[in-house]
């Protein structure tokens, strides 16, 4: 045993604890083919599913002359979103508390706000992935045209992505344990995905419901998106709805996240 | 089983200094002013019941928990308020804590080593706690004994000066606890200081250089093990069945004597070496035969119910 403590440290790196921390936790992700399937497949096997059904890419009067496939672009890149933070990242971060693993990151020089920052980096990376892959698939296979106002929409999608991630950190904070986050997520997911325009884009809501909608976070996502699709720049309100929810989210999660 | 444990200072620097600790949780005191000083290189033992604060203690120590009242001094340094630099010193393994069940005993062993500046070679520390054939097992399905065995290598990998080892033989079985003391021998061979809570007798009995015994928050004793044993009333027990019954009056006078108990025909008498002797002389003298004569160290759990269960 001595040689291991005498020895004055075989440090051949320089020390990059975020690095070990975020290898180990990309390891994890990809061991989870749950959470890889729902983030960074079904959305675009979803869209591709629409794509081979012939009326579903005729251009629909009720939704403003756009076809369903294309109405559908946006709301697959949201439902990635949504899938990340809501389903895949709230039991990892309320597993990782409830088995004493963030206290024992506690006792090491690093920082268990890097597993956090690990968890929410990783799912913000793999559902933007899948954004992407989403458009290239509309593109390739069902001819939809690529977003008109480009910086709108990607900042449409940074904001939506940090968005719904807040929404699952909030969800781990007030969680005691995993059922628990579990439990609140699914019961947070079908609002979310209902805003979002799964069920229904939101072309085609009746105005009241579209108002309505259009308050909550991915109903607001989804407007600035359709915005930025069809080449305008995203309306102030959208972004600003989008915005605030992240603000009010981000700071509950962080004024009542447990280490333990 | 009553091993005479020497203490071993291997220096004479005190590495852990707690002075008058105190820590309530919703009003009830959990740590009640407890006081202990950890020489460096020595085994030094938690021991106490369920509830009387060991946990709080050392997590205090390891700077997860700030102390209502009192100090706390590692190598000089306050561990709530130099975290960082604590952590650097201090190795920990604890208690009810475990690592993400799907990554391997290597890649747990690269994540931890990453964590710190001047990181042990992990093959080697995998090699010395014998995790060699097991480095791409998950930490899901390893034994209880290798979990243990990867959790003292993930204390031992920043190199640091002493480790907390917290309740790490519960819920292993008798072989795989005996090899884990094992480890825990050489790791302190190897010159790293230990902090060792456990409720086992024969664990601190056998490890441990010194003791501090742990009740409702306080340190009701603190010596080596086998300073406790003698600080009880009665070191040494020694039982026979007499051949013919001896006058009460010719035991009471035995030197060194605490307690006789007569049952069923058999006496038992509770004393010290003396009174051993003094027994052994008696009975010659009256030219009574012992059957079944047995003489018996008091252990540590004699002790330790002395101290703690009084007033249980």
């Amino acid at each position: 045993m001595s040689a291991a403590t005498a020895s004055p440290a075989t440090s051949t790196t320089r020390p990059r604890p975020g690095r070990a921390v975020l290898r180990a936790e990309l390891i994890l992700f990809f061991r989870e083919p749950g959470s890889v399937f729902w983030v960074m497949a079904f959305p675009t096997l979803l869209l591709l599913a629409l794509g081979f059904i012939p009326s579903m890419t005729e251009p629909k009067e009720e939704i403003g002359g756009l076809s369903t496939v294309e109405a559908y672009v946006p709301v697959a890149v949201l439902l990635s979103m949504i899938m990340a933070g809501l389903m895949a990242m709230p039991p990892v971060i309320t597993g990782y508390r409830e088995r004493g693993i963030l206290r024992r990151m506690s006792t090491t020089p690093v920082r268990p706000t890097a597993v956090l920052g690990a968890q929410v980096g990783l799912h913000a990376v793999a559902s933007l992935i899948s954004a992407v892959l989403t458009i290239a698939v509309g593109r390739i296979f069902s001819d939809v045209a690529l977003p008109g106002q480009i910086v709108g929409y990607l900042l449409t999608l940074l904001l939506a992505v940090v968005c719904v991630l807040a929404l699952g950190s909030l969800i781990s904070a007030l969680s005691p344990n995993t059922k628990m986050a579990q439990a609140v997520s699914i019961s947070v997911f079908f609002p979310a995905m209902f805003a979002a325009g799964v069920y229904m884009p939101i072309q085609q809501m009746p105005d009241l419901m579209a108002n309505i909608v259009e308050m909550l976070p991915f109903g607001a996502a989804a407007q600035a998106l359709n915005q930025a699709t069809a080449g305008d720049w995203p309306d102030l309100i959208h972004l600003g709805v989008l915005a605030l929810w992240t603000l009010v989210l981000s700071a509950a999660a962080a004024r009542w996240f447990r280490w333990e | 089983m009553c091993r005479p444990g020497p203490v071993r200072h291997c220096g004479n620097m005190t590495l852990i200094e707690v002075s008058d600790l105190r820590k309530s949780y919703g009003g009830r005191p959990v740590v009640d002013g407890v006081s202990l000083a950890v020489e460096e290189g020595e085994i030094f033992g938690v021991l106490g019941p369920n509830g009387a604060g060991k946990t709080t203690t050392v997590e205090s120590i390891l700077g997860l928990r700030a102390p209502d009242s009192g100090t706390i001094r590692v190598c000089g340094l306050d561990p709530s308020a130099d975290r960082a630099k604590t952590t650097l010193i201090v190795g920990a393994q604890l208690q009810e804590s475990e690592l993400q069940g799907k990554l391997t005993v290597a890649e747990s062993l690269q994540l931890f080593a990453g964590c710190y500046p001047r990181p042990a070679d992990w093959r080697t520390l995998a090699g010395r706690l014998g995790l060699e054939e097991k480095l791409n097992t998950r930490f899901a399905q390893l034994s209880g004994g290798q979990q243990q065995r990867l959790a003292i290598a993930l204390a031992l990998i920043g190199n640091p000066r002493v480790v907390v080892l917290d309740e790490l033989t519960t819920g292993l079985d008798p072989a795989a606890r005996r090899e884990v003391w094992s480890l825990i021998e050489e790791v302190r061979a190897s010159g790293v200081t230990i902090l060792l809570v456990t409720h086992f007798m024969e664990e601190a009995q056998r490890l441990c250089d010194r003791v501090a015994i742990f009740d409702r928050g306080r340190v009701v004793a603190l010596d080596t093990p086998s300073g406790l044993v003698a600080q009880t009333a009665s070191g040494t027990v020694i039982s026979f069945t007499p051949s013919r019954p001896l006058e009460e009056d010719v035991l009471a006078a035995l030197p060194g004597l605490a307690s006789v108990t007569h049952r069923d025909g058999r006496v038992t008498l509770a004393g010290t070496d003396e009174t051993v002797n003094a027994v052994i002389s008696l009975l010659a003298r009256n030219r009574v035969s012992a059957h079944q004569l047995r003489v018996t160290d008091s252990t540590l759990d004699d002790a330790f119910l002395d101290l703690t269960g009084a007033d249980a």
